[in-house]
């Protein structure tokens, strides 16, 4: 069963045309060329598909596309300035927490919602934020080394701006 | 350490902006107009014959365009012995093999019709374990072995499930034990484990109706999988196009030929149409390859001094329905079986036996996290009940240079430095002092370690290719077909490009990903043989685009090319920097001032070949490592001995990978290799239950999360020069992965005098262990 709804991603309303039972991660990839979340697992265990939801991150493949009607979406195109990097993504790229990048698009969304609810993390915060996003690569040492940066950073930004 | 202007340095990834920005492509983010969908029905049986397959009420559904099984596609594929049927054929032989698939206007469709598939099924006895494959009066799954092709350094046994046997012989075994102070003979056996590459696998394929086919791939070796596809379907090599977009994660899960025939064999059926055919998570699991399980028994002579003076080693390994690639996984395993030990006296037997289990392949490691598990816990078995040092015992042992290894070769100072890995590790961990005492009496705590070694397992014929062009001011683009799999080698070949040419790495170009009508040729992505080998082919080329620029130079400076040097910026007379022309006026032709112009646009071109020979049939012996990496790995743990949960306390490796190119880029393999090595330790394992894989989810199948993390992890790079290697660099890829369990096994005995000889070192375990121990 088809049904015409908008989505609100990155700001931009779309109107979409959906199937009943697709997952909103299936729309943002397929209908709206959106594809830096993946798909790793599609039962919300790896943490690839994650989107800021409502403020908050979520696993777009666990959430239907017709339920997202109304509701803020942000995806890791969202958080790309126009011309340059996020300092999230530079220190990500800075610190080697770059290995295949599957992950990184799921990694970069949950620590931009650790950090906007958390400037200052502690390590175990850290690794708590991110032990739903499954990275086979990396070992996380290198993730965790850029998500410090990237606060420590981000601070800075803040400092100037004040 | 030589004075490098690129080496040695963090240079950050070259695809690092393609992969924070979301800008990399991945197979499942290409969509082409028209494009069709497939799903795969697979086998609920893991033993049995096919009595008939009827897909005419799948056929009928609308939006169904194409569906195909083994009556119209009877193809068969594998690299090194042709076994596997692209859909079963006959019979099938393990829960999850491809049956039939279908490709349809949706996915949705795809779907609903593979559920509308009768397939008929006739059970047939189930070879549920190794010693079930060896029974005398076994289920044969392969009848038809000895018709199969395979490359001639293999050797199946005919009326048996064995698909490969590798001797080696080395000495005089029986004397060696004559001879011997004490015997040792333990029993030692690892399950099967998935690689679990963060991207499940996909490919996208094209069959067009003058018969060129075009296949997009997650594929860690374009080259080698155009061949296999040509092979399998009967095309030439310049009909196939094989295009690889950036891989997430392969870990030998991606390398030789996978799924993509499914794709193919769809694309055959609906020419001109593109088919996508992305896994789920559960057909990753089922429907790739997984290591090999293994038994391993392993009988060692000690001289009275300590040294080593026989080993006896057999290991079985269970290669599941179909050998294919991981015949050479018993190959690699049986000419390294001793480890980097230096044993005079060695009786070498390595099988690969079929079962009706997942089908076994190439895994970061191949063979030798195998081998490793065996070798390193019999090591440390022997050097307790001789109350020596397990540090002190190693070093007296392994290979120095002037020893000999497993296969007759002579170790070389250039080899590498086993000892110094020792040293690194036992000072890191405080090697001799007990560690800190627990604060409660039921906490005990440990230290371990364990060496390994490993060359690239190749034949002898795997060779690379690179190129390098120059552009119209002077910069450079460099090409090769190494696979961006994630372990950084478009960056570090970029660096050794850039090296070679004199150059800021920020001049160069890498056109990383490869496409097989336009790139160099490259064998496969596997092995951690690319920064090696095309290191040196990328040196070449380098070399080879110079003297074609200094032909040219010597017409227009008057000189002999001899007398000319090039930095990154000119083309000089050697002790007459003035006499020089600037790149840009001469790497697309010189051109004199009235106009006329000699030369043309520069390209080098270079090629890597290692130089290997094939082992003797009956002795393993000669020489099949093109460079050695040796290293040691640690651990510190305490256990909670009422509950037996396991912590991990420290972890470091060291490693001899020669000149480090790149070590941020290297940490990361190391560190990387070390956790994924941590989740083959403690965690990983794929079940069985009658016959069928249980646990085939992340829900089920848990692999390290950050939150598994050990408080401390520490790499170590020792770096002696390989005097084959592209500026003295070696592999590092698979290594950190190997002795990660032995070094924990190791140390959760010196904490508990608990031994245990089955992985993975489950807190379970090592609880009912404690009270067996009691």
């Amino acid at each position: 069963m088809s049904k015409d709804i908008t989505l609100n991603v990155n700001g931009i309303d779309h109107h979409v045309n959906i199937q009943g039972n697709e997952t909103l991660l299936k729309v943002l990839r397929d209908k709206l060329g959106l594809t830096a979340a993946k798909e790793g697992c599609g039962a919300g265990e790896c943490g690839a598909c994650a989107v800021i939801y409502n403020g908050s991150p979520a696993s777009s493949c666990l959430i239907l596309a017709v339920e997202a009607e109304g509701v803020e979406i942000l995806t890791l195109e969202g958080i790309t300035p126009k011309d340059h990097l996020h300092p999230i993504q530079q220190a990500f790229i800075d610190k080697g927490a770059v290995q295949c990048g599957f992950c990184t698009p799921g990694m970069i969304i949950t620590t931009y919602s650790l950090l906007k609810s958390n400037p200052d993390p502690s390590e175990d915060e850290i690794k708590k934020a991110i032990s739903g996003n499954l990275c086979r690569c990396t070992g996380y040492v290198q993730i965790i080394e850029a998500i410090r940066e990237a606060a420590r950073r981000l601070k800075r930004v803040k400092g100037r701006r004040k | 350490m030589k004075n490098f202007i690129n080496l040695g340095r963090d240079v950050n990834r070259l695809d690092g902006y393609d992969k924070v920005s979301g800008n990399a492509k991945y197979i499942a983010d290409y969509e082409f107009p028209g494009m069709l969908y497939a799903k795969v029905l697979r086998s609920p049986h893991p033993h049995a014959e096919i009595i008939s397959i009827n897909t005419s009420a799948a056929e009928k559904m609308e939006g169904v365009i194409a569906v195909t099984h083994s009556g119209k596609c009877s193809h068969k594929m594998g690299l090194y012995l042709v076994d596997r049927p692209v859909f079963a054929t006959g019979k099938v032989r393990f829960k999850g093999e491809p049956v039939a698939a279908v490709a349809a206007l949706t996915e949705d469709i795809a779907a609903a019709a593979i559920k509308k598939i009768k397939v008929k099924y006739k059970m047939l006895p189930l070879v549920d374990n190794i010693e079930d494959a060896l029974d005398k009066n076994a289920t044969l799954v392969h009848p038809d072995l000895m018709k199969y092709s395979y490359l001639p350094i293999y050797y199946p046994k005919k009326g048996t499930n064995i698909f490969n046997h590798f001797p080696l012989r080395k000495g005089d075994i029986k004397k060696g034990f004559k001879q011997s102070y004490k015997i040792y003979e333990n029993e030692f056996t690892l399950p099967q484990i998935q690689h679990v590459p963060m991207e499940p696998h996909g490919a996208i394929a094209k069959w067009d109706r003058n018969d060129k086919l075009t296949v997009y791939s997650s594929v860690q070796s374009p080259f080698t999988l155009r061949n296999l596809l040509r092979l399998a379907f009967g095309l030439s090599h310049k009909d196939v196009r094989v295009i690889a977009p950036y891989v997430g994660g392969g870990f030998g899960g991606k390398a030789g030929i996978n799924m993509e025939p499914l794709a193919v064999a769809l694309a055959k059926e609906a020419k001109g149409k593109w088919i996508k055919l992305i896994f789920s998570r559960e057909e990753v699991f089922l429907g790739t390859t997984v290591r090999q399980a293994m038994r391993a028994r392993v009988k060692t002579g000690i001289a009275k001094n300590g040294r080593i003076i026989a080993e006896e080693i057999e290991m079985i390994f269970d290669g599941g329905a179909y050998a294919e690639y991981g015949t050479n996984v018993v190959r690699a395993a049986g000419y390294t079986c001793i480890g980097p030990y230096d044993i005079k006296n060695v009786k070498g037997d390595t099988y690969g036996v079929y079962t009706n289990h997942l089908v076994g392949g190439a895994f970061r490691g191949f063979g030798h996290g195998e081998l490793h598990w065996a070798v390193e816990s019999q090591m440390d078995i022997i050097a307790n009940d001789l109350k020596m040092d397990p540090a002190e015992f190693r070093r007296l042992n392994v290979l120095k240079p002037g020893s000999i290894n497993s296969m007759g070769e002579k170790i070389t100072k250039h080899t590498g430095d086993m000892v110094a890995c020792i040293d690194a590790v036992a000072k890191d961990l405080k090697w001799g002092k007990p560690s800190k005492k627990p604060a409660k009496p039921y906490i005990k705590r440990g230290k371990g370690l364990a060496v390994l070694e490993k060359a690239p397992a190749m034949p002898a014929n795997a060779t690379s290719c690179a190129r390098v062009k120059f552009n119209e001011d002077a910069t450079v683009i460099v090409q090769f077909s190494g696979m961006e799999i994630g372990q950084g080698c478009i960056t570090a070949l970029t660096q050794i490009a850039a090296e070679r040419l004199k150059m800021d790495v920020s001049k160069l170009h890498a056109a990383g990903l490869p496409d097989t009508d336009f790139s160099p040729y490259e064998w496969q992505t596997v092995a951690s043989r690319i920064t090696w080998a095309v290191g040196n082919a990328i040196i070449n080329a380098v070399d080879d685009a110079h003297e074609k620029i200094k032909k040219v130079a010597s017409k227009v400076l008057k000189v002999k090319a001899s007398q000319l040097d090039i930095d990154g910026e000119k083309v000089f007379v050697i002790g007459n920097k003035g006499k020089s022309i600037a790149l840009p006026l001469i790497i697309m032709g010189y051109q004199y001032p009235d106009g006329h112009t000699i030369g043309g646009p520069v390209e080098g071109v270079g090629t890597f070949t290692p130089h290997l020979t094939n082992l003797d049939a009956k002795t393993g012996q000669g020489h099949a490592a093109a460079e050695w990496t040796f290293g040691c790995e640690g651990a510190e743990i305490e256990v909670d001995t009422r509950t037996g949960e396991l912590k991990i306390l420290n972890l470091v490796g060291a490693f001899d990978l020669g000149t480090v190119i790149n070590p941020s880029t290297a940490r990361g393999q190391i560190i990387g290799g070390m956790i994924q090595g941590l989740g083959s330790a403690v965690l990983e394992e794929l079940k069985y239950k009658d016959g069928k894989i249980a646990n085939p989810s992340f829900v089920d199948y848990k692999i390290p999360t950050a939150a598994d993390l050990p408080d401390k992890i520490k790499h170590i790079f020792i770096q002696t020069p390989d005097d084959g290697g592209p500026f003295g660099a070696r592999a590092i890829g698979e290594h950190p992965m190997i002795s990660i369990p032995p070094a924990i096994a190791n140390a959760i005995y010196d904490a508990t005098g608990v031994r245990i000889k089955a992985l993975p070192l489950t807190d379970e375990k090592i609880l009912s262990s404690l009270k067996e121990k009691k």
